[in-house]
């Protein structure tokens, strides 16, 4: 027997995952955009803090997301064995057991939320912890596997991180805060549900009720283009506030246009349409609502930062 | 024959030591940022030594 057969049949033993396969739990993509958000919320807040203290928060804003990432993947790991998208996950790879994951996501959940009380204020990390509270028992444990409605309610809980940035800034939530907060929570269900159309078989392997198996794909695309129409208005509406300006106001009008354009053609389009060309539409969909979620926040962002040459806002 | 040192698992072993070491530091120097920015921030005040024993 040589070195090389003995060695490949040492199975990592639990607490042996690397460093990479923790930062996996904390699911970085998703974080990512947790982190642009809460800063976008902090960075126009009025007032502004401190960079030190602005930098703290959104590290722990992020560290408690990622946190509920990591609880997420402790409660979803049998359904996550069975998905295509996320078979490689540290939990179902076996590269990391489902108690240590727990212990991972419990654990940084309480620091996060301790440390931003500390660096920032009570509601601040009140907020975060029922952040994690809601994406781990409301979205996860519960309407995840049990209603369609999964991703319009489930949303809310990526919705949160630009009031908590908000909050962190000014010690309170207001109408501009709401109105980031409600961007991000009509912008989810088109954008999942247009994933969903085009990853099909991985829902519905895993017993998931998305809305394109309990309703049918017909009344998910006229769902993605009621909520493209909401949000347009959404969106719009909030260019009017303390946060929007002209600059903001351009970028909504053109990625509205562009949004309600292709929700337009998805919902047009019937199934046989869709297979034939690969779910070509529904594709550009769901990759032009990325954009569309940076370009706003991004403009929100970019008056905030106009506002001290006296050209961000109305 | 002992086994290699270069195996995966001690691979994976020093990339996480590596990780939470760096990490480790990364917090404490954020924590001491927030301290010196909190107690050199306007309002800032010290108890005294005689209102903490009360």
């Amino acid at each position: 027997m040589s070195d090389a057969s003995i060695n490949s049949a040492v199975v990592a033993a639990p607490g042996e995952a690397g460093f990479a396969d923790y930062f996996a739990l904390l699911k970085p993509r998703v974080m990512s955009l947790v982190v642009f958000t809460a800063f976008v919320g902090l960075y126009a807040a009025p007032g502004g803090v401190h960079p030190v203290v602005g930098l703290a928060a959104l590290i722990f804003i992020a560290l408690g997301g990622g946190a509920s990432g990591a609880l997420n993947m402790w409660w979803d790991a049998d359904i996550d064995r069975v998905m295509r998208r996320t078979r490689n996950r540290p939990i179902p790879a076996g590269r990391i057991t489902e108690s240590e994951a727990f212990a991972f996501g419990m654990t940084l959940s309480a620091m996060a939320v301790v440390l931003l009380w500390l660096a920032t204020n009570p509601l601040a990390a009140l907020m975060l912890a029922f952040t994690i509270f809601f994406y781990v028992v409301i979205y996860t444990m519960w309407l995840k596997r049990w209603t369609p409605q999964n991703i319009v309610i489930g949303g809310a809980a990526g919705a949160f991180p630009p009031m908590i940035g908000w909050a962190a800034a000014t010690g309170n939530v207001s109408i501009e805060a709401v109105l980031m907060f409600a961007l991000i929570f009509m912008w989810t269900p088109p954008h999942f549900w247009a994933l969903a159309l085009f990853m099909r078989s991985d829902y519905d392997e895993a017993g998931v009720p998305m809305l394109t198996v309990t309703h049918g794909r017909r009344a998910t695309r006229a769902h993605i283009l009621a909520y493209a129409v909401a949000l347009a208005v959404l969106a719009l509406a909030t260019g009017f506030t303390a946060v929007g300006g002209p600059v903001y106001l351009s970028v909504s009008l053109l990625f509205n246009a562009l949004f309600l354009n292709r929700a337009w053609r998805v919902w047009r389009r019937d199934e046989t349409a869709a297979a034939a060309d690969g779910y070509r539409a529904e594709k550009a969909l769901f990759r032009l609502s990325l954009y569309y979620l940076f370009a706003h926040f991004g403009a929100i962002a970019a008056e905030a930062a106009l506002a001290p040459f006296g050209t961000g806002g109305w | 024959m002992a086994l290699s040192r270069q195996h995966d698992l001690h691979k994976r072993r020093f990339s996480r030591n590596l990780g939470l070491g760096l990490v480790l530091v990364a917090l404490v120097a954020l924590i001491f940022g927030l301290t010196v920015v909190k107690v050199s921030t306007k309002g800032f005040t010290r108890p005294l030594a005689g209102e903490e024993s009360q």
